[in-house]
Order: structure tokens, then sequence, then C-alpha cells
């Protein structure tokens, strides 16, 4: 098992037409992932790779059966978006796209709130079950199966743990790049819940970053009821007060969101928290041992 | 985007939020002639800067008459302005606010932001004004009011009325201040705020309201919709000017380890692993998740333009773009300046043995780190850590393979 995506797991790329969308989509065709439809506004009848183009998400869902829908449009029009596929009934809902403004997402969300459908992202990269489906940007050879599953707010950082994991012979189950956003769709609580609930993923890595509180909730939810281990690595120790940090949501604020709060909060809630970056594969196997 | 208080009175201005009478003033003379065209005093002088408590720092006067607001304004007009938020290196005044002033009866606080953990705007308010937020959070939690606005109905009359109650306001206020609050949450979503703060909204001894102070944040990611506020932007050095030119995130630090990484997070990760090395970094500099050969280039000039970098470390996890032609474009941005510091670099990922095979065959004088490990070991021996080294064992330092000159 896996949590969200796997081998049955069938794509429509919304974007499929523009540059970042042909690229990602054809490498995620090359790891095995089924691409069955595209949709970009006005393009319907074309073809990217073999893959026909729509005009709207529910054209392409009449036509092919989709549960999946992967998001690589402008940030002007990605909340639009975000809520076509899911108002055509889509499941699972990947946003890449970043720059979306906060006021967007806030209707975005009000509007999936209490419906049947995992937004992942926007500002992510993704997320990967290992050996069955990719669904998003990140280089799919560094992984491997395995009982481990990932979460994390940031992109070539969760590269860099699953490197290191894979390297040190622990394989993943499922690695979601939840977004470096202050608004996102499934915080680190909706996806360790999907872990808690997947037979095939023994232990956590958790990789958070300053700015926020999503990272105190987690460790809440953690000690309350979350069966696995957790290992967790926390950026940002050295960030200045007041200034963003590249990703929209990494801000420490009026002194809140530092890492050092968030480090205490996760040690005091049993966590075992990694703090230095190159040592958190070798860490997380000890750990779990 | 921090706006300063005079841009956000036009904007509360526009949406009939009170603000006091007044213009800003960029000389003496100017603000002479603002105060000609007020008429009679009071006045007050205020330092337009990006950060909160100029009055501590001497960057608010009151002045009595027309003479008192030109020699108020020459003090502060081309003053290094140190307050408790700006650092201790201050921020140079170029512009000042002349407003009239008034005699006023009660200080309140009010705040329009987005709740993170909710997703909605939430609006706060207090009695306690003049007070920093961080202090009423402290200090009085129980005077704080708040009230989440659902962004399809947006705000309710009921819910401007529960905060006029609380506030106990005088009932003849009421009209007044729901036009206030009414324009002030019009400002957020029309110009995409992050934060709408007015600390303190004030009643005068006249029995008016005012936004008093005016703080607002735009949100970067919705620029594009707001041209018009664009032209307001100001960068707080050159460095981060240029930064933006090329699209890179670039923030200056006070270290000597120029860094140049791909994607925030790692850029993160490494500063503090810089940190655990004991010694600082100079700058974050994220190049993007899928940086190119061109962003590297003008990433490492910016660097290199930095007189306080000692070592420049390039930190590069290749997933989608391959290692091979990251190397190529470092060493042709190399190749093409004049490099006087040790240049560390990490490649990991897609084509990572070609990279350092290509790195190691020019004649540029390069140190490979081979992962994270290493990196903080070569930064650990570099001579820049000045402090104890955290977390690093000493059989890690004589395993070490490759130390820079």
């Amino acid at each position: 098992m896996s949590i969200l995506i796997d081998e049955n797991t069938r794509v429509v790329v919304q974007g499929l037409t523009g540059k970042e969308g042909s690229f990602h989509a054809r490498q995620c065709m090359v790891y095995g992932t089924r691409i069955v439809a595209g949709v970009t506004p006005g393009k319907k009848g074309q073809e990217v790779d073999g893959v026909t183009v729509y005009n709207t998400v529910r054209e392409a869902c009449r036509a092919h059966a989709i549960n999946t829908s992967l998001i690589f449009v402008p940030a002007s029009f990605a909340a639009d978006a975000i809520v076509e596929a899911a108002d055509a009934g889509l499941k699972v809902v990947v946003c890449i796209t970043e720059g979306i403004p906060v006021l967007d997402m806030v209707r975005v969300l009000r509007y999936l709130d209490g419906k049947d459908c995992h937004l992942i992202g926007p500002n992510c990269p993704g997320l990967i079950s290992p050996g069955k489906c990719k669904v998003g940007i990140m280089p799919g050879p560094i992984h491997r199966p395995g009982p481990i599953g990932v979460v994390s707010r940031s992109g070539t950082l969760t590269y860099e743990v699953v490197d290191q994991l894979t390297k040190a012979g622990l394989g993943q189950s499922t690695c979601v790049g939840i977004g470096g956003d202050p608004l996102i769709g499934s915080t680190f609580v909706d996806i360790l819940k999907l872990f808690a609930a997947d037979d095939d993923t023994g232990a956590v890595v958790m990789i958070g970053e300053i700015g926020g509180t999503a990272e105190e909730e987690a460790a809440r939810y953690i000690k309350e009821s979350f069966p696995k281990p957790v290992i967790s690595y926390i950026a940002g120790r050295t960030a200045p007060p007041g200034k963003r940090m590249g990703h929209a949501g990494a801000i420490i604020s009026g002194g809140q969101g530092t890492a050092a709060q968030k480090m205490e909060t996760l040690r005091q809630h049993g966590i075992h928290v990694v703090e230095n970056i190159g040592e958190i594969g070798m860490e997380a196997l000890n750990a779990i041992r | 985007m921090k706006l300063h208080e005079y841009q956000a009175k036009v904007l509360f201005a526009r949406e009939g939020v009170p603000v006091p009478p007044g213009e800003v003033a960029a000389s003496p003379e100017e603000a002479g002639a603002v105060a000609d065209k007020l008429g009679h005093g009071p006045f007050i002088v205020k330092a337009q800067v990006h950060a909160g408590g100029r009055g501590k720092g001497g960057g608010i006067k009151i002045a009595e008459d027309r003479d008192a607001v030109v020699e108020k304004a020459s003090k502060i007009i081309g003053m290094n302005l140190v307050t408790p938020q700006t650092g201790p290196q201050g921020r140079l005044v170029h512009r000042v606010l002349v407003e009239r002033a008034f005699s006023i009866e009660k200080e309140y606080y009010l705040a329009i932001t987005i709740d993170r953990t909710t997703a909605r705007p939430v609006i706060l308010a207090s009695a306690a004004g003049g007070m920093e937020i961080e202090e009423i959070v402290q200090s009085k939690p129980h005077l704080l009011i708040t009230e989440a606005i659902d962004p399809v109905l947006g705000l309710m009359p009921y819910q401007m009325r529960s905060f006029f109650y609380q506030l106990n306001m005088e009932p003849a206020l009421g009209s007044s201040f729901s036009s206030l609050l009414s324009g002030l949450y019009q400002v957020f979503t029309k110009y995409d705020c992050s934060l709408v703060e007015v600390n303190p909204l004030v009643v005068t001894k006249d029995k008016k309201i005012f936004a008093l102070d005016a703080k607002v944040d735009v949100d970067d990611n919705a620029r594009f919709r707001h041209k018009d506020i664009l032209e307001w932007r100001e960068y707080e050095n050159t460095w981060e000017e240029e930064a933006a030119r090329y699209r890179l995130n670039y923030i200056r630090l006070d270290g000597t380890v120029g860094m140049m990484v791909n994607g925030a997070g790692m850029a993160m990760a490494t500063m503090d692993a810089i940190d655990l090395a004991g010694a600082r970094p100079a700058n974050f500099l994220d190049v993007g998740g899928g940086a190119n050969a061109e962003a590297v280039a003008n990433g490492f000039r910016l660097i290199l333009s930095d007189e306080r970098v000692k070592l420049v470390l390039i930190n590069i996890f290749g997933g989608i773009l391959r290692c091979d032609v990251l190397a190529e474009g470092v060493i042709n941005a190399v190749s093409e300046l004049e490099v006087k510091v040790p240049i560390v670099v990490r490649l990991e990922g897609t084509n990572k043995e070609k990279g350092t095979e290509l790195l190691a065959q020019s004649d540029l004088n390069f140190t490979v780190a081979r992962d994270m490990k290493e990196v903080t070991s070569v930064i650990a021996n570099s001579g820049l850590a000045d402090r104890a080294r955290k977390g690093i064992k000493r059989e890690a330092l004589a395993k070490l393979s490759v130390i820079p000159e």
C-alpha cells in the first residue's frame, strides 16, 4: 500500500500544453504514471506525447476514467483550476504552481471544506509512491519502495532527505510535498492521519520549517494518537525574524514560528529531532532500529 | 511587500477610512509647505520607514507651528533611525509625513490578517490601544477581541456591532465606527493585503474617529493585479534589488560564507549547517528548485560582488536539472569573473559523477564536498568558524578528505 496515489491512479494534467506541464507530464509517464488526459482551455483536440487535450476538466472526465489532477497552470489562474478539478469530482488534486495569492487560497479552502477531496500544495513538488506512481516534479530515481513515509513543506530539501534515506537502505511508502505557502490544502496532520492508516508505512520523516504552527499541531496529534515513530527536521534555525525565506510561508513574525520553538515542542512531544541535516538518513535508521 | 504609513493612508482614504489631514514631504521646505496647506497647528512630523517603534527612536515629533515643522523635519529627514524593530544598523529616513495633531480621548488597536490555522481573514481589536499586539497577547489576552470572517459572506454587520459593543464605544460613534471598519476590510480584500493594522485607532476629544497610524503589508503573490502599488516597492539594499531583477530570492545576512542553493528549504538547511560548523552565512540565496545555468551564473555574480564574502558555498540538489549542466554553468560564471575566494561545491542528484568530473577537469580551483556532512566539515575547517562547533565530532574532522587551503 501507499497513500493517495498508487497503481490505480489515473491523472489529468491541467496546463499540459505549457512548457512545465508537458515536460513534467512526460517525466511522470516515464516513471510509469498513467497520464490519461490533459486540459488547456481553447486547445481541445491537441495531443501532447499521445495524450489528448480537452477544454475543461469535466469534458476530460467524461471521456476517461480519472481520479487525480496535476496542476501546472500560472498563478493567476491556478485557484480557478483547483476548484474546477474538485468540482469535477476528483479526489486527489496536486497543485505545483507557485505564487497563488493568499486570498485566492482562502476562497479555495473555504470551497473544499467538507468535500471529499485531498488538495496537495500549492507551491509544492507533488507526491510519489516509489515504484508505483509519481504525480509531481521530483527526480524519480532517488526514491526506493520501502516503509518510510515522508512529509515535507519543501522541495529540494525533501530530495536531499529522500536521497539520504535511500542510501541508508530506507525505502519510502509515499513522499508528500505539502507546499511552502502559508495556506495549503493538506497539513502535516492531514497527511499523518493517512500514514497512520497505511499498513505499509512503518515510520515517518517530517520536514518542517519556520513560520506558522503546523509543526506544533502535528506534534500534539502525534503524541495523542499517531502510532508510529516520527523523525523530524526543522529548517531555518538561523533565519532572521521578519524576512520571508524564499517560501511565502517561511517567516518568523512577532517572535512566533521560530525553529527553536518548533524543535522544542516536537521534543516535548516525544519526537526525535535531527539537528544536522547531513545526518538525517543515519539518524532515521538508528531511531527506527 | 510593506507599505509606508503615508501610502497605506492613501489606500485608507480611497476606501473611506478617515485619516488625519496630512501629506508626505521629502525635504524640510516641502514639510513647511504641507504645514501651510494644513493651516493652523499643532502638527505631527512622522518618519516614513518600514519599521515600527518609530516614536521610541525619535522619529515622531510634535510641532506647534510651521517653523517647528521645518525644524523637526530637517532633523528627521536624513537621520539614521534606530528603533527596536530596525536592528542596531537602523534605517535611513528619506521622507516624513506631516499631519495635523489632535487631542486624543481614547486609543484602540485594530488589525486584519490571515489566520493560517483556520485559513480565514481574522479581525483583532483591543481597547488597549498604543500597545504592540505581541504585548497585548502576552499580558492582556482577555482584552483581545477576535472575529473570523467567512470569505463568501464578507464582514457581517453583526460582527461590526460585536466589536463596537465590546470596545465600549459611545453610542453616537456607531455609524462612523462601522464605516471605518468596513472600509478597512475593503482595503484588506481589494488590495490583497496580508496585514492591515491600525495602532492606534483614536477617538478625539471632539468625538471623531481616525486611523492615526497605518501599517499595510501587501501579499507579494498578488502583485500582478496591483501594478499601481508595485511602483511603491522599496528594497532594503541594492543587493536585494539586483537579486529581484534576476528573480532570485536573496536576503543579506551578516556572516562571511556566501552561499547559493536551489530551493528555499534546502537554502535554510544550508544556513543552519554553516552555523553548526561555527561560521555564519553572508546571505540567503535560493536560485529556485528548477534553477538553470543562467540563474546560477547571476547568483554567483551577486555573491562575489559582496566584499564580506570569504568563501563561496554552492549547494545544489540537481533533480530535473542535471548536475553536468549545472557544473557547466558554474564553470562559465567563474571563468568570466575574477574569483579571489575559495569555492566549495556540493552537487547531488542526476548525473552527479559527470558534473563532479567537469569541475575537477576545469582549471579552476574548486573544493568538492561529497555530501552535507562534508559541507559542514569543510566550513568548520575553513578558518571562518569563529565559534564553538556544535555537533561535529572529532572523528568526522579526522576523516575529512578535502580541506581548502
